[in-house]
């Protein structure tokens, strides 16, 4: 039943996601669409050299997608483009089946159960797909 | 003639080979599911007269193409019109790229076309590429707070070069059904045409087309218990004459030689190509069957569900009503937000409690910036829904409220 999907972890995060809200005068910002649903991510961030210091953003999307953001801008905090390339393919293969990545990613394992909702895969990719776009590495397959 | 809801609905496969798992489908705007007699004459059609049509003389094909002409007749009669005036498209948005084209680059820089704020992109997207191909003008009716087409701007957005007003019979999006008479007594006076995109008011009953009095018609099959990929578009036999064909190829023609072709009569013209036979088929069945049933019944089955649909959810907490919030002047669709949580987490949830929704921005994003919303999530019944339908529907959004909110 798909209420599993709707976990206290993945609520609470999307009910009180952490560093929400824009970045003032961010060194980089990006805003990427989901065609599919119209769901909307914009990324801020505050960089120090090729690291993220600072997030902030702004979703308009459902509470995966809220989820997903809330994670990522604790976690992206200290890593370089590399780092988020590495950990969006770990996420991907998670929903495909693969195990949950390791630190400091190890949250990403609450969207598990997503895994058997395909269509649902995307909601929890795209503040990825928009932060790696803001730190201007290109998006991976 | 009576109506049985129960009845009509046993006549579904889909709802028996649920297996126990509740199957409460209330997408019935995005696809409707087929009955027995439809699925019975793709069947026969396929198992025992499949062929080409139109060209063949042997057995097979003669049966091919009575068969396919018999479902123009019968969605002919569905419609009210002339057989010779129903194209058989792939869908309304092919009927409408149909027009777009066909009748479209007739027109000139300057002339002017007029949509809805309303409109499904199907029927927005094909004028804005007209737009930039001929130079003709796009002009938007506005929409209410109802989620109406504004009549009232009718006056001030119609003038001399309007060629055309496309707009929809019914929308996919709040229900609301267009008032079609003072949109086509606005357009006569200034010598435009009418085309009404059908697509949501052809499951909900017979069509009387001249009665509308517009120009073009167009709507599906996968909505009107029908197959996917056939759809139709009606325009007077005139209108299609004076119209040169969009797509050219097999079956249009009249004489080809290597310089140039001439073409068939109309509404073959229009139907380069093999068409999609047993898809036709199908839908002719569908109109037939629903030409059985008893509409005045159907109709008030169909409201007295809505407004349960509209009563159940006035008491969810957090749920507003997007479109008309009566039953006056409108089809079974009700769409609705609820406060702090995505459609697509609402349509999630539902699905669990074996509720069939469709959430987000139902291919009508400029209608969805005019409410102020990003998506909303839509209920949409059939003749073959129930009042457990309805009933699962506001049990599970409230459970949905409970948790997201």
């Amino acid at each position: 039943m798909s209420d599993e999907l709707y976990q206290r972890a993945i609520l609470d995060r999307a009910k009180s996601p952490a560093h929400a809200g824009r970045l003032e005068a961010p060194d980089a910002t990006a805003t990427v669409d989901n065609p599919l649903c119209g769901d909307r991510v914009t990324i801020d961030l505050k960089l120090d050299g090729d690291r993220v210091a600072d997030v902030g953003h702004h979703v308009r999307g459902c509470a995966l997608c809220q989820a997903s953001a809330s994670v990522l801008a604790e976690a992206a905090i200290g890593q370089n483009a590399a780092d988020i390339k590495a950990a969006r393919d770990q996420l991907k293969s998670m929903l495909g089946g693969s195990d949950a990545p390791g630190r400091p990613w190890q949250e990403l394992g609450i969207f598990t159960p997503v895994r058997r909702y395909k269509s649902r895969h995307e909601c929890v990719l795209l503040p990825f797909d928009a932060l790696s776009q803001a730190l201007g590495s290109p998006k991976s397959s | 003639m009576t109506f049985d809801p129960s009845a009509v609905r046993a006549q579904f496969p889909i709802f028996a080979g649920a297996n126990g798992t509740a199957l409460h489908y209330l997408d019935n705007a995005a696809t409707s599911q087929m009955p027995r007699a439809v699925l019975d004459a793709i069947v026969a059609f396929e198992t025992t007269s499949r062929a080409n049509v139109l060209r063949g003389v042997h057995r097979l094909a003669e049966a091919a193409t009575e068969a396919y002409d018999q479902a123009r007749r019968r969605v002919a009669r569905y419609a009210n019109v002339p057989a010779e005036e129903i194209v058989f498209t792939s869908g309304t948005t092919g009927s409408l790229n149909l027009v777009a084209r066909a009748f479209g680059d007739t027109l000139s820089a300057g002339d002017e076309v007029v949509v809805s704020g309303i409109e499904h992109h199907s029927n927005l997207v094909p004028w804005q590429m007209l737009r930039d191909r001929r130079g003709v003008v796009l002009k938007i009716l506005p929409v209410t707070d109802d989620g109406r087409l504004d009549v009232s701007a009718l006056d001030r957005t119609l003038t001399p070069r309007c060629r055309l007003v496309a707009v929809t019979h019914a929308s996919n999006v709040s229900g609301a059904v267009t008032d079609v008479a003072p949109i086509a007594a606005a357009a006569r006076e200034v010598g435009a045409k009418v085309l009404l995109d059908g697509a949501q008011r052809a499951p909900h009953g017979p069509i009387d087309i001249p009665a509308l009095g517009v120009d073009f018609y167009a709507f599906s099959g996968h909505k009107m218990f029908g197959p996917t990929g056939i759809g139709v578009l009606w325009a007077r036999r005139a209108i299609l004459e004076a119209m040169p064909p969009f797509l050219g190829g097999g079956e249009m023609i009249r004489t080809v030689t290597l310089e140039k072709a001439t073409w068939a009569d109309v509404p073959h013209k229009f139907e380069a190509g093999t068409p999609p036979i047993a898809q036709a088929i199908g839908l002719g069945a569908a109109a037939e069957w629903l030409m059985r049933l008893d509409w005045p019944s159907v109709t008030a089955h169909e409201m007295r569900l809505t407004q349960r649909v509209l009563d159940g959810l006035s008491g969810v907490s957090g749920c507003r009503v997007i479109g008309p919030s009566g039953l006056q002047g409108r089809v079974p669709v009700v769409s609705f937000t609820l406060e702090g949580a995505h459609p697509h987490d609402i349509c999630q949830i539902l699905d669990s409690h074996g509720v069939a929704l469709r959430g987000g921005h139902h291919c009508a994003q400029p209608f969805m910036d005019r409410l102020g919303v990003t998506g909303t999530t839509r209920a949409s019944l059939a003749l073959y829904n129930s009042e457990d339908d309805v009933d699962a529907l506001v049990h599970g959004l409230t459970r949905a409220a409970a948790q997201l909110q």
